[in-house]
């Protein structure tokens, strides 16, 4: 069986199996649409929220991320797992103490205002959908890549799943899907991984044999080797970092807030029975999530060790074949610089921006590109999003593991995707319709608006995957930054501080979001030529900048409030009554 | 059919209990949350939360980030200490922390009488 046929079957049998759940598991009320009746079980929620959380864009692009910038990749490590710390201990807890529907709720009920409401729900439709663009794209490419059709009907495919689950079975369908989903995904991640390893060490633990010494018997042991074959090549070398120590504190603090601040990963927590199990499936989350993201630097170490053993020195006709298979897609362009058939790898990019290939091939058969060389000896380009996807190859694993991937990648997708969409359709059809413009309309009414809802986000997704947006990497800074500086610190005042009013928390709200976004979009879109240290507001990069909106949001907060109409008695019971986890209420003297 | 009536009375029992409960105007119940109650159990949960995080920060900007020129001088199992607990470390820190966290809050509901699994509800349904 050819290794496409065997892709087929795995991807389809997964498919018919989401579907399946869908069916077994439709939703009946509005309760059931967003918040799955709030039956879910600690563990089950840990393992969807893991699936929810852990996008394309894990599962894809972390590997390669860390394997091309080595230590500066922490901070994807540490930022996308130690929010969960801060989710587990600030606020999941007294969000489902507090047991609506969707964050803007909490804001608006907190706030006591519509305007609070709906500044949330603008944060939260622009954070859902910049994240969705990247989820289709990740769609895109696995099916271009192991299906072989056009991105544009792998989208189309992709939107017909998860319109069935998302739309059909509301929070429900999707939470026992994203389980079935997280299965499919870590069990695609580790197997390679696990091979990998057992190749370069000889250690079946991927963890541990980041740590073991390499089989060439050099002696050494991986990342010793790492560091000195790339300092050879003229990079800096894999342990040390090259961004400044205020842009990785920055950036991880962003991710870490941005994290915590994610409306489709806090949902998820109102999905369970009771307090104590929101805080419980917090823990098992972290869980299920470090396993993918402990295996990722072991995995990126490895396959940037072999990636180098293969390519580098090899003349381009004894290359192994994935090294064909990714330049046919584009993801890898050789230009032979000093003529010679064979490929030198080395420090710097071998040309200006990404590959513009030219008609025809070259003497050796390589596709031709006709970007400026840049006045370095590297020969290659490779886009970093390979190097998870093509562990298989690089391993020569059998056929069925490369099906396996292309599965889970999948699964990484569209469980992120659908746990997005379910957010904005709910806080549409919830916030914005019921709770704001049209009071009037009843449970079923307010269902049929949820499901019209995420059918149009599910379209809307769909358009942004067939046309992405050029700057979709850019814009993901967006999202994190912004959710840091706008949706975090407003819900951690909710609870924290008692006496945090509408008039703060709304001013801090707006002036943490256009700091951020300003400063974003100056240096990302209008100047990027000054985008560089010596420009940066105290050194901060764009994608770290979303801290200084957050100090922004927290002090313009507390001083508007100084300044306005005390908290009304009624809001504060509500912060004491959310504070605690028992059902009963708070007594308060008269 | 036979259960519904049962069923029914035990929960206007249950009802009536609470009801009983319910603060009569400056009581000191065990079982009543009068503000105080909530203020030290809150205040009990901060100092717990200020630990927890005191170590998530350590591990994470401390180690991984702050220190690291000066950890990475020593090695753990073939690892440069500042890169390990960049790249994984922190990560496990993090996952115990949390369970740490359910662990030891779950003992300040239950010392508070906040405590909300099924012992906790019973206890206080089943209080004269």
């Amino acid at each position: 069986m050819t290794t496409q046929a065997l892709t087929y079957i795995v991807v389809g049998m997964t498919f018919a199996l989401y579907i399946g759940i869908a069916i077994w598991s439709k939703a009946a009320s509005t309760k059931d649409f967003y918040v799955a009746g709030a039956g879910v079980r600690p563990l089950t929620n840990g393992m969807a929220t893991a699936a929810d959380w852990m996008s394309a864009g894990s599962f894809i692009s972390i590997a390669g991320m860390i394997a091309f910038s080595g230590y500066d990749g922490s901070v994807y490590l540490m930022g996308w797992t130690g929010g969960y710390v801060l989710l587990a201990l600030l606020l999941a807890p007294y969000l489902r103490k507090f047991g609506q529907y969707t964050v803007p709720d909490f804001i608006g009920e907190r706030y006591y205002s519509h305007s609070a409401r709906v500044v949330a729900v603008i944060c939260l439709v622009f954070i859902c959908f910049t994240y969705v663009a990247g989820q289709m794209r990740g769609v895109g490419v696995v099916f271009s890549r192991f299906l072989e059709v056009e991105i544009t009907t792998g989208v189309f495919i992709g939107m017909a799943v998860v319109f069935f689950y998302a739309v059909l079975g509301g929070m429900k369908g999707i939470t026992y899907t994203q389980v079935a989903q997280y299965c499919v995904m870590i069990f695609a991640y580790i197997t390679p991984a696990i091979f990998v390893s057992l190749l370069v060490t000889g250690n079946p633990v991927p963890q541990l044999g980041l740590s073991s010494e390499v089989l060439d018997g050099s002696g050494l042991r991986v990342l010793e080797k790492l560091d000195r074959v790339l300092v050879d090549l003229g990079f800096v070398p894999y342990t040390d970092g090259s961004k400044s120590m205020i842009d990785v504190f920055t950036i991880t603090l962003v991710l870490m807030a941005g994290t915590a601040g994610l409306p489709h990963v806090i949902v998820r927590f109102f999905t369970v029975p009771k307090v104590s199990d929101a805080r419980k499936s917090a823990g098992y989350a972290l869980v299920f999530i470090a396993l993918l993201y402990t295996t990722a630097p072991a995995l990126a170490a490895f396959a940037r060790l072999t990636f180098i053993d293969t390519v580098n020195n090899t003349a381009y006709t004894a290359a192994p074949s994935w090294v064909k298979t990714w330049e046919d897609i584009g993801l890898i362009a050789w230009l032979d610089k000093n003529e010679d058939g064979v490929i030198q790898y080395a420090a710097g990019d071998a040309f200006e921006g990404a590959p513009a290939f030219t008609e025809g091939r070259g003497e050796h058969g390589q596709k031709l590109v006709g970007n400026v060389p840049q006045d370095n000896t590297n020969e290659v380009y490779v886009d970093r999003d390979i190097m998870m996807l093509a562990s298989p190859e690089i391993a020569n694993l059998p056929p069925w593991v490369l099906a396996l991937v292309a599965a889970g990648g999948l699964a990484a997708a569209l469980s992120t995707a659908a746990g997005l969409l379910l957010v904005v359709s709910s806080s549409i059809s919830h916030d914005l319709l019921k709770k704001t413009l049209m009071p009037a309309i009843n449970e079923k009414q307010e269902l049929f608006y949820a499901r019209i809802a995420a059918a149009a986000a599910v379209c809307f997704a769909g358009y942004l995957g067939i046309n992405p947006p050029g700057f979709v990497a850019q814009v993901i800074a967006f999202a994190f930054g912004l959710a840091a500086a706008s949706l975090f610190p407003a819900i951690f005042l909710g609870i924290f501080v008692r006496n945090m009013n509408r008039e703060g928390a709304i001013a801090g709200m707006l002036s943490g979001l256009l700091f951020t976004a300003a400063y974003i979009v100056y240096f990302k879109f209008v100047n990027p030529a000054a985008s560089n240290p010596d420009n940066w507001w105290l050194g901060i990069s764009p994608e770290g900048i979303g801290v200084m909106g957050m100090l922004i949001n927290f002090a313009v907060a507390f001083t508007v409030s100084r300044f306005t109409a005390r908290t009304p008695e009624h809001v504060k019971a509500l912060v004491d009554d959310v504070r605690i986890p028992s059902g009963a209420g708070v007594a308060h003297r008269h | 059919m036979q259960n519904t009536p049962d069923n029914d009375n035990s929960n206007v029992e249950v009802y009536h209990h609470r009801a009983d409960n319910l603060p009569a105007h400056g009581s000191h119940d065990e079982e009543v949350l009068t503000e105080d109650r909530v203020r030290d159990y809150w205040r009990a949960n901060v100092r717990l939360l200020l630990i927890l995080l005191a170590v998530w920060f350590t591990v994470s900007y401390g180690f991984g980030i702050l220190l690291v020129d000066w950890l990475n001088r020593f090695s753990l199992f073939g690892f440069k200490l500042g890169f390990w607990w960049a790249q994984q470390g922190s990560i496990y820190v993090f996952v115990i922390l949390i369970f740490v966290y359910v662990a030891l809050i779950g003992r300040i509901d239950r010392r508070f009488g906040v405590d909300d699994d099924d012992a906790g509800n019973k206890r206080r349904e089943e209080q004269p």
